[in-house]
């Protein structure tokens, strides 16, 4: 069955036993909201949503600290969007660009480069998050410091990894029967990357692509496998077995495994990355950001990004945590599921 | 010759300046009277709006500041189903700035309010520190007949929702622009004149009207279900955007539902007119693309249905969008 028509009309009928499907990815979260995918299949079939958006799982010191650099003297962070609105233990950055702290907002890491050429007298910190897809993107930023002889570029890393947190989640407690494991993620380490931990648990993983089609595809693969410890590589005009060595050797060449903190989700061992020794003089300080305090303690961030609760069974869900008025960063992300949950209308 | 501070002492360099510049491009009966405020014939209802301009960069690919000064108001104008008469200019020079670009991009300015039918009656320019930046702000007035009623508040249950072009064009140039991307995305800056006088000359029942700039289209629907208490109900595949503008969105990770656009509107139309209200635009100068994308229904918001056969809920733009646009 390939046709895109028989495996809706299989999903939309399906009457089997309950199954719960996680999707890792915060951009698989996105899609399938935006293609109301929910709404397509049978009700017997539960999406939840995982912890795969890089901002939702950064803890409220990593915040803290960028926060800090903002109002150094001679100092500018650097970050991506959405970023900006999510706040630590008090603040957003955005709060304290308004304050008068140096934010700047771009949309590659490499942009950092301009600035940091044109301003030598300035140290520009990048706000350094996310999974194995944008490292590469850090060691590239760093390599072309080297060759440049800049010296006024920082990282302020949260980079994480991520079967070590699919494992977590895993054993968290929701009965979770198959993994859409994350697309571009996968580009990088290969599909194979998932095969020792669908092994371990006894779960199918799909790794699959970004279109409702590809989801669709995935969810039927995933329903069919239940109970086998396979990884289905969906997304092979994208994702080989193995990855791709270029950009994991660039990785490995300026960063080395360390444990993380999680928002809401505690310590994660060897989930994270860090620089090498050799390359502490790009790092503005990312060692034993570990504390998370929710600015609003009745936030519950930690068990949304880890399938524990639906983001309507969070109690400031929809009411006083809307996207106009985040309480955690997953209403503030474009790749947050409670974001794509209010905004889409998800059930 | 660069702008320095001296072209806004109000001496003999401000003079100069107005003279060179200004004066013979915006040349007209009421404008060369140089008097402190411009007396003009009027009517029984007038449309008053203002706009600022603070677009970086200054020239683009399919507009420049000049030309965006005009299309914003004039087309703000249209939306009340006014028609743009009157407009005045203000601009804000940085030290610095090439007399030259200044020169095209009030040349630009001149030819855009040409062809909208409006005429620049009052202007000022005052010079500041600064990195040789340009912002704009113009302030237009526009005659509005006493039958037509077209307001965001007034959309019905039933009406048929009008898109009059691509979405996301002038945001997508914009960005290619910033991010030193080669392509051919263009903006689609343009005053939408020629469609909405052929629909208020054919008496189309427009209930409401919006032009569809920062924020896209998304934005603007969930203002108009808001306002008048209704549900937008619209299809994905009916709204129209370019080829290159979805995939360069697509790579980039934006939706074109929020991109903003310098020359399209959404006309909210009684259902009984809604066949003929798209004949007109499609007849019209900038409409060749426009699409009839769905319905008026009861309920909130916006709701769009997938080409899968799901549905989902669009919001309004949340988070930094892209500063500078316009």
């Amino acid at each position: 069955m390939t046709d895109i028509k028989d495996i809706i009309d299989y999903l939309k009928n399906y009457n089997g036993e309950n199954i719960s499907i996680m999707e890792v990815c915060g951009t698989h979260t996105a899609a399938i909201s935006e293609n109301g995918i929910a709404d397509i299949i049978s009700d017997k079939i539960k999406l939840v949503s995982g912890p795969g958006c890089p901002v939702c799982v950064t803890a409220s010191a990593y915040i803290d600290r960028l926060i800090e650099l903002a109002v150094a003297e001679n100092t500018c962070v650097v970050t991506f969007g959405d970023m900006i609105r999510v706040r630590g233990s008090k603040k957003s950055l955005r709060d304290i660009s308004a304050e008068g702290g140096n934010v700047v907002m771009v949309y590659s890491p490499l942009d950092i480069i301009n600035l940091a050429e044109k301003n030598r007298d300035i140290t520009y910190v990048f706000a350094a998050v996310g999974f194995e897809t944008t490292t590469p993107v850090y060691a590239l930023l760093l390599k072309e410091a080297e060759e440049k002889g800049i010296e006024n570029i920082r990282l302020l890393t949260a980079l994480k990894t991520m079967p070590q947190a699919i494992e977590q989640v895993y054993y968290a407690g929701k009965c979770i029967d198959g993994f859409i494991a994350p697309g571009h993620v996968s580009v990088i380490t290969g599909s194979d990357a998932f095969i020792p931990i669908a092994k371990k648990l006894s779960v199918p993983f799909a790794v699959a692509g970004f279109t409702g089609e590809e989801l669709l595809a995935a969810i039927y693969a995933l329903v069919k496998s239940r109970g086998k410890g396979i990884v289905i590589n969906m997304y092979k005009s994208a994702v080989t077995d193995k990855g791709n060595d270029a950009a994991k050797n660039m990785v490995d060449k300026y960063f080395m495994p360390c444990d993380a903190a999680w928002r809401g989700m505690g310590i994660i061992k060897n989930s994270g990355l860090i620089l090498k020794p050799g390359y502490a003089h790009f790092d503005a300080g990312s060692k034993d950001l570990t504390e998370d305090i929710m600015f609003n303690k009745g936030c519950s961030c930690g068990e949304v990004v880890s399938g524990l609760k639906s983001p309507a069974e969070c109690a400031l869900y929809g009411n006083i945590c809307t996207p106009s008025s985040p309480q955690g960063a997953c209403m503030v992300s474009t790749e947050g599921a409670c974001y794509h949950y209010y905004t889409n209308r998800r059930k | 010759m660069k702008i320095t501070l001296a072209h806004g002492s109000g001496g003999l360099q401000t003079s100069e300046l107005i003279n060179n510049v200004f004066a013979n491009r915006f040349s007209n009966p009421i404008l060369n009277q140089m008097e402190d405020s411009a007396v003009v014939e009027g009517a029984a209802r007038i449309a008053v709006t203002t706009d600022s301009f603070v677009v970086n960069p200054l020239i683009f690919k399919g507009g420049d500041i000049g030309r965006l000064a005009i299309c914003g108001t004039v087309n703000d104008l249209l939306m009340r189903g006014s028609i743009p008469r009157y407009i005045t200019c203000g601009f804000i020079l940085e030290e610095g700035l090439d007399s030259k670009l200044l020169e095209t991009v009030v040349s630009s300015m001149a030819d855009t309010a040409e062809e909208a039918g409006v005429v620049i009656v009052a202007g000022d320019t005052k010079v500041i520190n600064g990195e040789g930046g340009m912002y704009i702000n113009t302030a237009g007035v526009g005659f509005a007949d006493e039958k037509v009623n077209c307001a965001s508040a007034n959309c019905k249950t039933g009406d048929v929702i009008i898109v009059s072009g691509n979405m996301g064009d002038h945001h997508a140039a914009i960005l290619s622009n910033r991010m030193q991307i080669e392509n051919n995305i263009q903006s689609d800056c343009a005053p939408l004149v020629e469609m909405v006088k052929n629909m208020l000359e054919e008496n189309i029942d427009i209930h409401a009207m919006r032009d569809i700039t920062r924020g896209g289209l998304a934005t603007v629907l969930n203002e108009l279900a808001d306002a008048s208490g209704c549900m937008m109900e619209i299809s994905e595949e009916l709204i129209p955007v370019a080829k290159d503008v979805k995939s360069f969105s697509k790579i980039l990770g934006l939706d074109p539902l929020y991109m903003g656009n310098e020359g399209k509107l959404t006309a909210i139309v009684n259902a009984e007119h809604a066949d003929r209200a798209l004949e007109i635009i499609k007849g019209s100068r900038y409409g060749q693309n426009a699409a009839i994308i769905g319905r008026v229904t009861e309920g909130k918001g916006v709701i769009v249905n997938t080409h899968l056969g799901g549905r989902r809920g669009v919001g309004v733009l949340m988070g930094e969008g892209l500063p500078r646009i316009c």
